[in-house]
């Protein structure tokens, strides 16, 4: 008769040397079966003497147990090696590229524009809108500017050809539309096309300008130099950006500044602004004596270019979808 | 305006180098576009702006710089120069407000071959003038110097005494320039007793001007007032030195003094006796006092300056003042046309004190949040739209070729610009789709296979009451392939159902009906009107197979357009009670005509379709083996649902032939 102990030692390492199911099921009818190892034992039972068949029999079914622990712990491992054989048979080349519908991209300057919109109104700045076809009043009288003044030699004008309407050559029409239609405090930006009769390396007769108006009782020069210095350090997120105000003149608003601003090295012209002239604020029925404020106007275009180095403002209407592309 | 920085030394000489006399210019508002170097002196570029005619001389930037710098200033001593000769002619303010001062004088036996110094010349070449004569060069220097502009006539070819008076209707002259403009009375013009002998301010007569031959002249030095000369250069389509300063205005209490330097300098390099000065005068311009409030100037610029500040810069500009109770009371030069208010004042004194030190604050105000309308969809969100469709934004110019307009508006009466920049450039658009397929186009010239482009702007159209619709408007085109080439995507041509979705994105959650309509730029049988609850809100299809030859596309472009105005309202969701009950499917077979439209057999089944169906939906359409032809065969998808109860078979069996029996008699459907 051969020793249980012997007989669960073997068995334990039979299992163990198994890594398939079938040949598992196989291994455990050698010990379990009806005619196994263990079963045979127990057969035998009956020819010990009575005294020492509780203490075998218990010993026996001991060992029983032990070998179906085994298979079970076997049977989980086994469904396991044959689950990760089959997933790594299912394993797909993830650096392929992904199907469907590519994803297209927005133009430089509406990124820039956006973000113009987004920092000014994160300052509680709305945004205004107006038409592109202008009378000359709104283009140019409305704003201090009386036919035959020589600033308006400043803009080359497209003409329509009835006669009496005018290409906008800035956005600053926007901001008399809308004094007509609300009294301050006044905080707006007008983004939008507008057209000048000019067209070499440096000039398109077609660009963008945005348009920025604050009026209240106390905005000063002084908030003007501070919300536009913000503006620029934001927009070109560097703390270290230099902005400088020059003087200069404008018919809509006086005192008037040119505004530069520099990386470090030299200064590059970004916009223009001033107090809103106390003429154009008399033309929309304000009291010029209560209420003041600033006005200015940027050039998303040359804010693009600076952005993100481009080194000629054409490409920007030229549409080649290899200089589009790069931005998005 | 161009000048010697040496000339400029003489009058004054402040202690800084070149480019920081230069920087202190353009930080004091009269911007230095140039510094070159020229020998053992340096050529400054200066271009005053329009209120500042007077810095049009040097011896006005003399005067600025010495505003700017506190150096102190000495401009040429002018004496009157001795009349030797009694030769005189009469001058007659005729038009005495566009006119009011004229001064001139005779000088006999000038040698007209006289050489012009070198040293004038030399300042003059460092101007951008380039010389002439010497009668010519002195009254250019002159003009450079004092910014007083002269004219010298040939006596001998005035007949009689001086007229200014305006031009009348039609009168013509040969100018200088060997222009013959036909004049209108808004012209002023110099006349002798017979003719117009120059057109004032602007330009002098060929017939009467200085020559080789010249012994006596005329000189002129007068005042014209900015608003009889401003304007002229776009009527005549030239400028002149001249003119440029006269409209931006001249210094009227030196119209004399200009007269007597010239003739200094004409004595002196052509020889010859002067005359005594002939002097017309009528109103000059007024310089009113300016009130000025030391409190505003706090109040405006957002930094403190005291009275003895503000004396300080107002006596280094000049300007005469007088102080009473807290106010100043300020008369700017006769010179200055720029001061007429308190702020143009202010403007100075933050000039002079230097913009860079006023500081840059951020106004106190109350914290306010912005609307933000949740009912309408804002430009930037259908933009993303699609872009995350595989859409490229591109910007293209309003003004297009006029041929754009015919093929793809069918608009033979385009807005029309007087003055375009090129032929091709020479009308406004009033649809998206000429740059978007010209912009196509030219992008697969470069080799591009596919394209998917949008545009956002405005639209321009004449409406009834002679006035312009300027709609924004949101155009697309589609190109190629309804997907970029990969792997693992059978190729198909994009068509009109692939944009038909986006635009439904664009849309959503509302539903365009989609009508089929013709259009000028779209194959006829491929196109449709959008309307948004029965309101044109736009157009999608096919290019029409004629553009798509004449613009050269191997396959047929599909474009849409859409008024931001129509799809921006999409309103709120409102909540509704989901059910509880399973929903059941059933679908529906039925074969009809070509003819009739999706849309058509889905209005008449919701029509009359029973409560119990909550949606119905196209899955299928088959052609071919099995259904007739001239018919199609559409696959329903109906599902079902009580919001008390679960259907029962019976209930669903109803409902199904209810909507079987409509396809029948409505739509003469054969059931499947």
């Amino acid at each position: 008769m051969q020793d249980v102990d012997a007989i669960v030692k073997e068995a334990l390492a039979t299992f163990a040397g198994i890594d398939d199911a079938d040949q598992l099921e196989r291994a455990k009818a050698r010990y379990l079966g009806k005619s196994g190892a263990l079963t045979q034992l127990l057969k035998e039972l009956s020819k010990l003497p009575a005294t020492e068949r509780p203490v075998f029999g218990s010993r026996v079914n001991a060992a029983k147990e032990k070998l179906e622990a085994s298979l079970a712990e076997q049977r989980s491992r086994i469904d396991t090696l044959k689950l990760e054989a089959s997933l790594r048979q299912e394993a797909l080349d993830v650096t392929l590229p992904g199907r469907g519908l590519g994803v297209g991209g927005l133009h430089p300057v509406t990124r820039t524009m956006e973000r113009i919109e987004m920092l000014f109104r994160s300052m509680g700045f709305e945004v205004a809108d107006g038409p592109e076809i202008e009378t000359d009043y709104y283009n140019f009288t409305a704003l201090n500017q009386p036919e035959n003044h020589p600033a308006r030699s400043m803009h080359d004008t497209f003409y329509l050809a009835d006669g009496k309407h005018l290409l906008r050559t800035h956005t600053s029409p926007i901001q008399i539309r809308y004094l007509e239609q609300h009294r301050p405090p006044v905080k707006i930006i007008a983004p939008g096309r507008v057209y000048r009769h000019d067209y070499d390396a440096t000039h398109s007769p077609m660009f963008h300008q945005v348009e920025g108006l604050w009026l209240d009782e106390h905005i000063t020069f002084a908030d003007l130099k501070g919300v536009l210095a913000e503006f620029l350090r934001r927009f070109f997120e560097r703390e270290d950006l230099k902005v400088r105000f020059r003087p200069s003149f404008f018919p809509f608003t006086e005192p008037s500044a040119e505004i530069d601003m520099s990386f470090g090295g030299g200064w590059l012209e970004m916009g223009g602004a001033g107090m809103v002239h106390p003429n154009v604020l008399r033309n929309v029925g304000i009291d010029s004596e209560k209420f003041q404020g600033f006005a200015f106007g940027l050039g998303p275009d040359r804010l693009t270019m600076r952005r993100y180095g481009v080194n000629d403002l054409r490409l920007f209407f030229e549409n080649d979808l290899r200089f589009l592309r790069q931005f998005n | 305006m161009k000048f010697s920085e040496n000339w400029l030394r003489t009058f004054v000489n402040p202690p800084l180098a070149t480019r920081e006399l230069a920087d202190a210019l353009s930080m004091g508002g009269l911007d230095v576009e140039q510094v070159e170097q020229d020998h053992d002196d340096w050529v400054l570029t200066t271009k005053p702006t329009p209120n500042r005619g007077d810095c049009l001389s040097i011896s006005g930037i003399a005067r600025e710089v010495a505003a700017l710098t506190g150096a102190p200033l000495s401009l040429t001593d002018i004496k009157p120069a001795r009349a030797t000769i009694n030769d005189r002619l009469s001058v007659t303010l005729e038009a005495p407000q566009a006119c009011p001062r004229y001064c001139g004088r005779m000088v006999r036996g000038v040698n007209p071959s006289a050489a012009t110094p070198e040293w004038m010349t030399r300042r003059l070449a460092m101007g951008g003038i380039r010389p002439v004569s010497a009668l010519v060069d002195i009254t250019q220097y002159v003009m450079l110097e004092l910014g007083q502009p002269l004219h010298a006539f040939d006596a001998a070819k005035l007949d009689g005494g001086i007229r200014v008076r305006y031009a009348k209707a039609g009168e013509k002259f040969t100018l200088l320039n060997g222009e013959a403009p036909p004049l209108t009375p808004g012209f002023l013009v110099i006349a002798d007793e017979s003719k117009a002998v120059a057109l004032a301010g602007i330009m002098g007569g060929l017939d009467t001007s200085v020559n080789e031959a010249t012994r006596d002249v005329f000189v002129e030095s007068a005042f014209f007032s900015p608003e009889a000369i401003a304007g002229k250069n776009r009527l005549l389509n030239f400028t002149t030195d001249s003119s440029y300063r006269f409209e931006r205005g001249v210094d009227f209490a030196g119209t004399l003094a200009a007269l007597e330097r010239a003739t200094q300098l004409v004595i002196e390099i052509c020889g010859g006796a002067a005359g005594p000065v002939t002097e017309a005068r009528a109103a000059l311009p007024g310089r009113d006092p300016v009130r000025l409030r030391i409190a505003r100037i706090e109040r405006l610029l957002g930094v403190k300056l005291d009275g003895i500040q503000v004396s300080a810069i107002l006596r280094r500009l000049r300007f005469e003042f007088s102080v009473a109770e807290g106010e100043f009371r300020v008369t700017p030069p006769s010179y200055r046309f720029d001061i007429a208010i308190e702020e143009d004042l202010i403007e100075e004194l933050a000039r002079i004190h230097g913009y860079d030190r006023i500081p840059a604050t951020l106004p106190a105000a109350p914290p306010t949040m912005l609307p933000i309308p949740e009912g309408k969809r804002d430009i930037a969100t259908l933009r993303r739209l699609l872009v995350a469709r595989d859409y490229q934004e591109i910007v293209s110019y309003s003004f297009v070729d006029a041929a754009w307009e015919t093929d793809f508006a069918g608009n033979t009466t385009a807005v029309a610009l007087a003055n375009p920049i090129a032929s091709q450039m020479s009308v406004m658009r009033s649809t998206l789709a000429g740059g978007l397929v010209s912009c196509l186009a030219n992008n697969l010239s470069r080799k591009h296979a596919r394209a998917r482009l949008f545009e956002v702007g405005r639209c321009f159209m004449t409406d009834a009451s002679g006035g312009y619709r300027q709609p924004v408007r949101i155009g697309g085109v589609s190109y190629g392939d309804a997907r970029h080439e990969q792997w693992g995507l059978k190729k198909r041509p994009g068509d009109f159902y692939d944009i038909k979705s986006d635009v439904e994105a664009l849309l959503a959650p509302l539903a365009g009906e989609f009508r089929p309509m013709e259009h000028p730029a779209l194959h006829p049988g491929r196109s449709a009107q959008i309307l948004i609850g029965g309101m044109t809100a736009g157009w999608i299809g096919e290019l029409h197979p004629r553009w798509q030859r004449k613009y050269d596309f191997p396959l047929a472009p599909l474009l849409f357009e859409l008024d931001l105005e129509a799809v921006s309202e999409r309103g709120l969701p409102a909540f509704q009670e989901t059910s509880k009950f399973p929903p059941v499917r059933r679908d529906i077979a039925v074969e009809v005509d070509e003819a009739i439209s999706y849309q058509a057999i889905l209005e008449g089944l919701r029509r009359e379709q029973p409560a119990t169906v909550v949606e119905i939906g196209l899955f299928d359409i088959y052609r071919g083996t099995g259904v007739e032809k001239g018919k199609k065969s559409l696959a329903f998808r109906v599902l079902l649902q009580d919001t008390r109860k679960t259907l029962t078979d019976a209930e669903v069996e109803s409902a199904i032939s209810q909507l079987r029996r409509i396809l029948q008699q409505h739509f003469n459907a054969k059931l499947r």
